[in-house]
């Protein structure tokens, strides 16, 4: 289906203007967030997947264009196998590519 | 503003936050069977929440002028067990011509495992047998892409179903196109953190257009928001769009979908609820 989109209203300024200190808060969050890991354990965002997926999407902010769809991505499973049997109820947040040998990142 | 929540779990909530949708406009709700937060141990408790559902929850959002529909099924989250599934499926039947049954939802899959898609399949076969819209869940964060492409290939072995009497729900960024392209609804889910903000339910409006589009708070017993509608409504509004734009997604989109089912009485000319309580 062609999409029909609806430009905002605002223009590029306007949105800065309006949504800037919210977006500053949640940078300043991430930081946090990664400096408070590192200061307990300085391996685990080597170790750890999702934290290993964070930092790619974090890289992918610095692209061009349509950042929310490449982190998207980035954090889904691309695989299109059934699991055989449950193996835990909920999701974790990103897909482990190192269970998956097969999935480039 | 008036509205319609598709997608909200009351039974879970307080008879105060069907105040509060009363209070912001909210003129009906759908509610679909869904997980309580652990595992039921047989048929005989689903089925009791079923009578929740199509006889206490409508009185109690009448209280407010509010108009309570649901969705029946075995929910995503225990439909890997295969047993209490097909005892849950067997029960459904005998529900749904009870007067606010819209159909069969939400079904799909959660972890996708082999029993998960069996089981939604059956779900599938039986909303056409019984000739029921439906209502799909789309699985949570890295597992919505592939559930959500599994869903369709599902839904598409079935040339009889008509895609505009199914919504696909939890829609994101990454998975609307997909949705839309093959003629269904897209629902989105305002979430504060698992699924979609207010803003980027905007940013989609503002991207690909209203068609096929309703927004949803989907609360639950979880972190979740009984006013999540008015809050995307607000959202818009911040950006300058038409209250016309706005009113075609919260209140006339779900008009459109839901009113393929006959039971379904809200119009476009329906006023809001009376402010009572």
């Amino acid at each position: 289906m062609k999409p029909h989109p609806q430009k905002s209203p605002l223009t590029g300024t306007e949105i800065v203007d309006e949504y800037f200190i919210e977006n500053r808060t949640r940078l300043l969050e991430i930081a946090a967030f990664l400096d408070r890991v590192d200061r307990v354990d300085l391996t685990v965002a080597s170790r750890d997947f999702r934290m290993q997926v964070l930092a790619e999407a974090v890289a992918a902010l610095a692209a061009k264009s349509d950042r929310l769809m490449r982190i998207q991505m980035l954090l889904s499973d691309p695989t299109i196998e059934p699991l055989d049997r449950l193996d835990r109820k909920s999701a974790l947040g990103a897909f482990d590519r190192s269970s998956h040998p097969e999935v480039r990142s | 503003m008036k509205y319609i929540d598709h997608h909200a779990h009351m039974v879970s909530r307080t008879t105060d936050d069907y105040q509060q949708l009363a209070l912001t406009g909210c003129v009906a709700v759908t509610e679909p069977a869904f997980w309580a937060g652990w595992d039921r141990s047989c048929g005989d408790s689903v089925e009791d929440y079923f009578r929740q559902l199509t006889e206490f929850e409508p009185k109690r959002a009448a209280m407010f002028g509010v108009q309570h529909y649901t969705w029946l099924a075995m929910n995503p989250k225990e439909s890997d067990d295969r047993e209490l599934s097909r005892d849950v499926l067997q029960r459904i039947p005998k529900f749904l011509d009870r007067p606010t049954v819209l159909g069969i939802g939400e079904i799909g899959m959660n972890r996708i495992t082999r029993n998960e898609i069996a089981t939604y399949t059956e779900q599938v076969e039986l909303a056409i047998e019984h000739d029921q819209l439906i209502l799909i869940h789309t699985p949570h964060l890295e597992d919505k892409l592939k559930g959500t492409r599994i869903s369709l290939d599902v839904l598409a072995r079935y040339r009889e179903l008509k895609p505009e009497r199914v919504m696909v729900d939890h829609a994101e960024e990454h998975t609307i196109e997909l949705i839309r392209d093959h003629g269904f609804w897209a629902g989105l889910t305002l979430y504060p953190q698992t699924k979609i903000s207010p803003q980027r339910a905007a940013d989609v409006i503002e991207k690909y257009g209203p068609e096929r589009i309703c927004v949803a708070g989907a609360c639950d017993w979880g972190p979740s928001d009984p006013i999540a509608v008015p809050r995307f409504a607000i959202e818009m509004r911040r950006r300058r769009h038409a209250d016309a734009l706005i009113e075609r997604v919260i209140f006339e989109n779900p008009v459109r979908f839901l009113s393929q089912s006959p039971k379904f009485k809200v119009t476009i000319s329906t006023p809001e609820p009376a402010r009572v309580g």
